[in-house]
C-alpha cells in the first residue's frame, strides 16, 4: 500500500504535539513547515525527541524504536514513518 | 520562533552541525577504590565512597560488563577512582572497546604502546605548595615528565580560592611541558581551613580565568560561558543544584519534575553493581557544587533554551565544543 506524505491531518497533529511538548513559541500548527529540520533548524535533541515519541507511541499505538530517531527528523518524515507503521 | 539557521551565519552553522551530530552518552567508571594519594577534599574518600562497595576482581567480568555498556548504548566512558592507573588491565577492559577517557593523579605513566589514543585527564591543585599543602606532594613534577608533550592529555587544574591572582604560574609551567590544560573549581568537600569561595574571590577568578584565555588559546581548552556558569551557578536565570543537575545516575534519578539530564547515564562502583547518584559525592551540597562536567553537562542538555539570540547560541556551542574535545570527539 501507497504511504501518502499528504496526510494534512496526521502532519497538523504531529505538529500540535511537537509545539505543545517542546513549548514551542511563536508558532501555530497550520504555519509549522513540515520539511523544517528539528535538529538542525529547531535544536531538538534526543531527550525532546524521547519526549514528542512518547505521546506519538501512545496516541497512535506504535513503538518507536530509538534507533529509528534518524529517520524522524521533520514533521513529514515521521507522518511517513506513522504510516508506515501502522500499515505495516 | 526563532531557527538555528536565522541565529547563525554559515560558518556557526556549520560549528553547529559537526556537533550536533555527535549524540554523546556518556557514563563513568569507578575503575578502583584505591589510590597512591590521599588529597584533601577528594569527594571520592572524604565522602567514603571508596567503602561504597567491594571492587570486582575477575578480569573477565570487567570485559563482558564493558560489552553490556556499549549494548546500553554508552559511547563515551569516563574512567575515575580511586586512581585507574592502578588497574591498567580494568582501563583495558574499556579501552580496547569503547571510546575511553581517563582521570588520572599522573603518577604512574600510561603507556602510549598500551593506549595509543586513550584521552588522559592529569589532575593538577595548583602550584608546589598548594600541592604540598592539599595533596602532600608535588604531582606535577612527576606527571610532567611522564607525559611532555603528549599529544592526547591535559591538565585538570582545579582551582582553589587560595589560587586567586596566581593561575598564570600553574599555566606557564603547562605551557612549558606542551601540554593543554582545562580549569575547574575546587568544591571544598573537607571544609579545608581557608579554601571556601566568596562572592568576591569567584567574581575574581572568573576575570583571571577569562583572562588566561585570552592570553593562552592554544593552552587552555575553555571558553568564557563556562567560565560564568561555574562562578555563577546562573545559566539563563535558573540556579544550578539539584533540581537542574544533568549528571544524576537516570535509575536512582526519582525526581519529579524531571530536568533535562544525559541520557543513560550511571556512575558505576568498582563492584560493577552499584551504582552512585552522581558524578561526584552523594553527599555533596549540591547547592555549592561545583563539578565542572555537571555545570558543562547543564549547558549542554540545555541547548533549545539558547536559541534565544545569537550570543545564546554561540554560547552553548562554545561549550558543547569544549566538550567535545576534551573527550576527543573533535580536535583541539
Ligand atoms: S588523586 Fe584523585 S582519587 Fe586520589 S585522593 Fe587525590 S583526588 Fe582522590
Ligand atoms: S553533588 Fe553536584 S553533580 Fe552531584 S547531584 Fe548534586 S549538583 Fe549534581
Amino acid at each position: 500500500m501507497p504511504v501518502s506524505t499528504d496526510n494534512k491531518a496526521l502532519i497538523i497533529r504531529i505538529a500540535e504535539i511537537i509545539i505543545s511538548e517542546l513549548k514551542l513559541e511563536d508558532i501555530s500548527p497550520e504555519t509549522f513547515d513540515p520539511a523544517l529540520d528539528l535538529v538542525d533548524e529547531l535544536g531538538v535533541d534526543s531527550m525532546d525527541l524521547a519526549t514528542v515519541v512518547l505521546v506519538l507511541q501512545d496516541e497512535y499505538g506504535i513503538t518507536i524504536d530509538e534507533d529509528d530517531y534518524p529517520k524522524l527528523r521533520n514533521i513529514r518524515m515521521i507522518a511517513e514513518y506513522i504510516e508506515q507503521k501502522r500499515t505495516a | 520562533m526563532k531557527t538555528i539557521s536565522s541565529l547563525l551565519d554559515k560558518e556557526w552553522h556549520e560549528r553547529y552541525r559537526k556537533i550536533s551530530s555527535l549524540n554523546i552518552r556518556s557514563s563513568i567508571y569507578d575503575i578502583t577504590n584505591q589510590c597512591n594519594l590521599r588529597c584533601k577534599g577528594c569527594f571520592f574518600f572524604s565522602s567514603d565512597e571508596h567503602e561504597a562497595s567491594t571492587e570486582e576482581t575477575d578480569i573477565e567480568k570487567w570485559y563482558q560488563f564493558v560489552g553490556k555498556e556499549k549494548e546500553r548504548g554508552v559511547n563515551l566512558a569516563i574512567l575515575i577512582g580511586g586512581e585507574p592507573t592502578l588497574h591498567l588491565d580494568r582501563v583495558e577492559a574499556f579501552y580496547s572497546q569503547l571510546p575511553s577517557y581517563c582521570a588520572t593523579n599522573g603518577l604512574i605513566k600510561i603507556s602510549r604502546d598500551r593506549f595509543p589514543d586513550m584521552m588522559v585527564g592529569v589532575s593538577l591543585w595548583g602550584d608546589e605548595n598548594d600541592e604540598k599543602t592539599l595533596r602532600g606532594k608535588d604531582t606535577f613534577a612527576v606527571s610532567s615528565k611522564n607525559y611532555e608533550g603528549d599529544p592526547h592529555t591535559y591538565y585538570l587544574y582545579t582551582i582553589t580560592p587560595k589560587q586567586v591572582g596566581r593561575i598564570e604560574h600553574v599555566i606557564k609551567k603547562i605551557v612549558d611541558v606542551g601540554l593543554k590544560v582545562h580549569l575547574q573549581l575546587l568544591t571544598n568537600e573537607e571544609n579545608v581551613d581557608g579554601f571556601f569561595w566568596s562572592e568576591e574571590n569567584l567574581r575574581d577568578v572568573r576575570a583571571e580565568m577569562d583572562a588566561m584565555l585570552d592570553r593562552y588559546p592554544r593552552t587552555v581548552i575553555s571558553c568564557k560561558y563556562y567560565h560564568e556558569i561555574i562562578t555563577t551557578g546562573t545559566m539563563m536565570n535558573r540556579k544550578f543544584g539539584w533540581a537542574e543537575c544533568p549528571s544524576v545516575t537516570e535509575p536512582l534519578d526519582k525526581r519529579n519534575p524531571q530536568p533535562k539530564s544525559l541520557i543513560r547515564f550511571i556512575r558505576w562502583a568498582s563492584d560493577l553493581k552499584t551504582m552512585h547518584r552522581c558524578c561526584t559525592s552523594a553527599t555533596r551540597d549540591c547547592s555549592t557544587c561545583k563539578d565542572g562536567a555537571a555545570h558543562m553537562s547543564w549547558v549542554m542538555v540545555n541547548k533549545r533554551e539558547h536559541l534565544q539570540s545569537t550570543k545564546d547560541l554561540q554560547n552553548w556551542i562554545e561549550v558543547y565544543e569544549m566538550f567535545a574535545k576534551l573527550y576527543r570527539f573533535i580536535p583541539w
